[in-house]
């Protein structure tokens, strides 16, 4: 079953980017393909206007591995802007999503990059779980402000930390109203894994450096292998969706895909703290339909701990 | 010419006496337990201090802010009084530019203490991006500092040819202040280069002055947080800032003048326009304070208002009120009588100045940012406050040490009270001149 739906899910978004580059050869190649008489060969995919369309098998190319030469973790991958859809209906604060990204990103202090809050706007209204990592803003305010570029916004819209350069000023972390940077105050007491390899700012955490900051990446490493981010994938509610606005789809860690724009406006999708300007590629679902109890969370919930530590 | 003899004898620099040397070795020791404590902030990284990932700026920062603050009274004194013909502020000059030297020297330096990577403080050179108002601090504040040098030194330079001749008797000395008067001669033509240069710099510093205290404002207003997001900001710095450097003239005008026995230059009349010009920068101070806060205060936006709250009733309402009615309602209430205007009074108020100064500084830094537009979850118990540790006192004392420091060995060396200028307005120099000639 955790294969299937893994295998699903792989398979989708190759498809998406195979289908992307059919787009771009131009829809006479998608009409010769229609014309073939032979279905056998088909293979189905969605169009951007959201119809499922078949596609001869033989005319869709594996791309989806192809390493870009140039591909340089500061510019990030061309004609994309990756997305993320959070159902609040769905969130139940498993925290499966924290342990996954801890665990990943080897994340040892004392405060994660992905939490989930318990939420209540005011006393008469309901309670809710709200996820929360970095919003990485298309007009971001931590970009803004950092005096020696280490971190920066890519042409895919992921906003990242050259640790290599960070000189530890904190400014980003005043200057981010979502408070999802953090700061390694210390030496941080990683694995050996966490050092394995060349630094590349593509994978945050590996390894992370002392005095300099540290937040949610998206997970570019996960995205060039064609995999969701990890807490994407370890959501055992279907909490998130990750995908290309571009494309106009995302999908959950089922394999599920949904057309972002009909989900933004069936569900009535939200930015948070919108007002701002700041343009998070971050998007919500009201937590309306739940599928579970505000009070089931309450059981994961813990005040002033977000990344368990190994002892315990 | 019996007269320019004991000026001389009076204003030239003194060796150190006894309490001299204590001061100067309190002072190191103060600067060496502050060294030991940086250098476990090196070896161990920021966890020393009582910072965390909400309270990201603390003590260190504040501190810094002080600094700045206290610096902008070199352009307050030398260049805005002088431009306006102000005539009795002349002694005091050179006791505001020593100030405003070392701070900024020490303000440059504690925002270096700051920083989690200081050792890679060359990228701000090598990868610096003009749109971060840190780019715009580090420029603005080298050029303070390099105007302030000079505007330090240039009215030196008669009093350094004064010097070379008065200390005849000991030729190493003599040698070293005719090296520092640039051969001053104070023929007609040095003269004119000199009033020109000085009158230039006077005029350059006041807007680099106001731009080094508005941009330091801006590295918080720049932010969306509650008690920082304001446009009142960059005037608001400003106008405290005179108010404590005012307070640390005052302050060195009393010492020094007890130290130096110059009661026939700091006169009484000093204290009392010094404590006028308190006054009036109180008033104004006092003005955007009402502005900063009671107008949030009236809205009480939710982040406002448990920000305000923190301020007004809270955990930080001991500070606040002590900086508001100690720091500026007090002095206004005593400076306005001319009893209180005199120099113990006034030195009395200029010590609560001063202290409420730097404690202001400490809350406008720190309560904002435990008050974040998300809430504070999933972090100890202990990141929801903000206390500085012994540590970080240690290195934020030793910054204040070095400060003190700098200034104690520039007063040794330099005259407190400008000489040339002195005799110049009580036409001694004339006399002396003509003898020489």
């Amino acid at each position: 079953m955790e294969e299937d739906k893994k295998k699903s899910r792989r398979n989708f978004f190759e498809l998406g980017i195979k289908f992307g580059l059919l787009a771009t050869v131009g829809t006479v190649a998608v009409a010769k393909a229609m014309d073939d008489e032979d279905s056998s060969g088909m293979v189905e995919l969605m169009s951007t206007d959201g119809n499922i369309i078949q596609v001869p098998a033989s005319e869709v190319h594996d791309v989806a591995h192809k390493q870009h030469d140039d591909y340089d973790p500061r510019v990030g991958i061309p004609d994309k802007k990756f997305v993320m859809v959070v159902d609040l209906a769905k969130c139940t604060n498993q925290l499966k999503c924290q342990e996954s990204c801890n665990k990943n990103h080897y994340i040892t202090g004392d405060n994660a990059w992905l939490k989930v809050y318990k939420m209540q706007e005011s006393e008469k209204t309901a309670p809710y779980w709200m996820p929360t990592l970095c919003q990485h803003c298309d007009k971001p305010p931590c970009v803004k402000v950092c005096p020696v570029d280490a971190t920066f916004k890519r042409q895919d819209g992921i906003v990242l930390i050259d640790n290599e350069r960070c000189i530890g000023c904190r400014f980003c972390m005043a200057a981010c109203p979502y408070s999802t940077r953090v700061f390694n105050w210390n030496e941080p007491d990683q694995p050996a894994a966490a050092h394995e390899g060349e630094y590349t700012p593509d994978y945050t955490g590996k390894p992370s450096v002392k005095g300099t900051v540290d937040k949610c990446d998206f997970c570019p490493h996960m995205i060039q292998m064609g995999e969701l981010p990890h807490c994407v994938s370890a959501c055992p509610n279907d909490v998130y969706s990750f995908g290309d606005m571009y494309e106009d789809a995302v999908t959950n860690g089922s394999g599920q895909t949904f057309k972002l724009s009909k989900l933004l406006k069936e569900r009535a999708g939200h930015r948070l703290l919108e007002g701002l300007g700041t343009e998070p590629s971050v998007f919500y679902l009201p937590p309306v339909n739940r599928i579970g109890d505000f009070e089931e969370g309450m059981e994961n919930y813990t005040e002033f701990q977000s990344v368990k530590k190994t002892e315990e | 010419m019996k007269q320019y003899d004991k000026l001389l004898k009076d204003l030239a620099p003194q060796k150190f006496g006894i309490l001299g040397k204590v001061w100067i070795t309190f002072l190191a020791v103060i600067i060496l337990i502050a060294l030991y404590a940086y250098y476990q902030q090196f070896d161990k990284g920021l966890v020393i201090t009582g910072m965390r990932d909400y309270a990201l700026w603390g003590v260190y920062i504040s501190n810094f802010v002080f600094f700045v603050a206290i610096s902008l009274v070199g352009s307050l004194v030398t260049a805005i009084l002088r431009l306006s013909g102000v005539k009795w502020a002349t002694p005091l000059t050179r006791i505001s530019e020593v100030i405003a030297v070392a701070a900024i020297m020490m303000g440059g330096l504690t925002i270096i203490i700051d920083m989690g990577r200081p050792d890679r403080i060359l990228n701000i050179f090598l990868h610096g991006r003009l749109q971060s108002p840190i780019i715009w601090d580090v420029l603005v504040i080298t050029t303070y500092l390099f105007i302030s040098l000079l505007l330090l030194y240039y009215p030196l330079l008669p009093d350094f040819a004064i010097l070379k001749k008065h200390f005849k008797n000991k030729p190493k000395t003599s040698k070293w202040y005719g090296k520092l008067s640039l051969n001053w001669t104070g023929s007609a033509k040095q003269e004119r280069i000199y009033t020109k240069s000085i009158r230039t710099m006077s005029v350059m510093i006041i807007p680099v002055a106001f731009a080094i205290h508005t941009v330091t404002a801006w590295l918080f207003a720049t932010t969306y947080r509650g008690g920082w997001d304001s446009t009142n900001f960059g005037p608001y710095f400003i106008a405290g800032a005179f108010v404590a450097g005012a307070g640390a003239v005052v302050m060195l005008m009393f010492i020094l003048r007890k130290t130096y026995h110059l009661e026939d230059y700091i006169t009484d009349m000093h204290f009392d326009k010094m404590g006028k010009l308190l006054v009036l920068l109180c008033l104004v101070y006092l003005y955007f304070n009402i502005n900063e806060f009671l107008i949030p205060a009236y809205k009480s936006t939710k982040e406002e208002a448990a920000h305000l709250h923190g301020l007004f009733f809270g955990e930080f309402s001991l500070m606040f009120w002590l900086a508001i009615i100690g720091g500026l309602v007090v002095p206004v209430l005593v400076l306005v009588f001319r009893k209180g205007r005199k120099p113990i009074p006034l030195f009395i108020i200029a010590i609560i100045i001063v202290i409420g100064a730097w404690w202001k500084r400490y809350i406008i830094v720190t309560p904002t940012l435990l008050h974040p537009l998300l809430p504070i979850q999933g972090v100890p118990e202990s990141w929801h406050g903000y206390f500085p540790t012994a540590l970080e006192w240690a290195i934020t004392f030793g910054t204040l040490a070095a400060a003190l420091l700098i200034m104690t060995i520039l007063f040794r060396y330099l005259p407190i009270v400008p000489i040339h200028e002195t005799a110049e307005e009580k036409g001694f120099l004339k006399t002396e001149e003509t003898e020489t000639l």
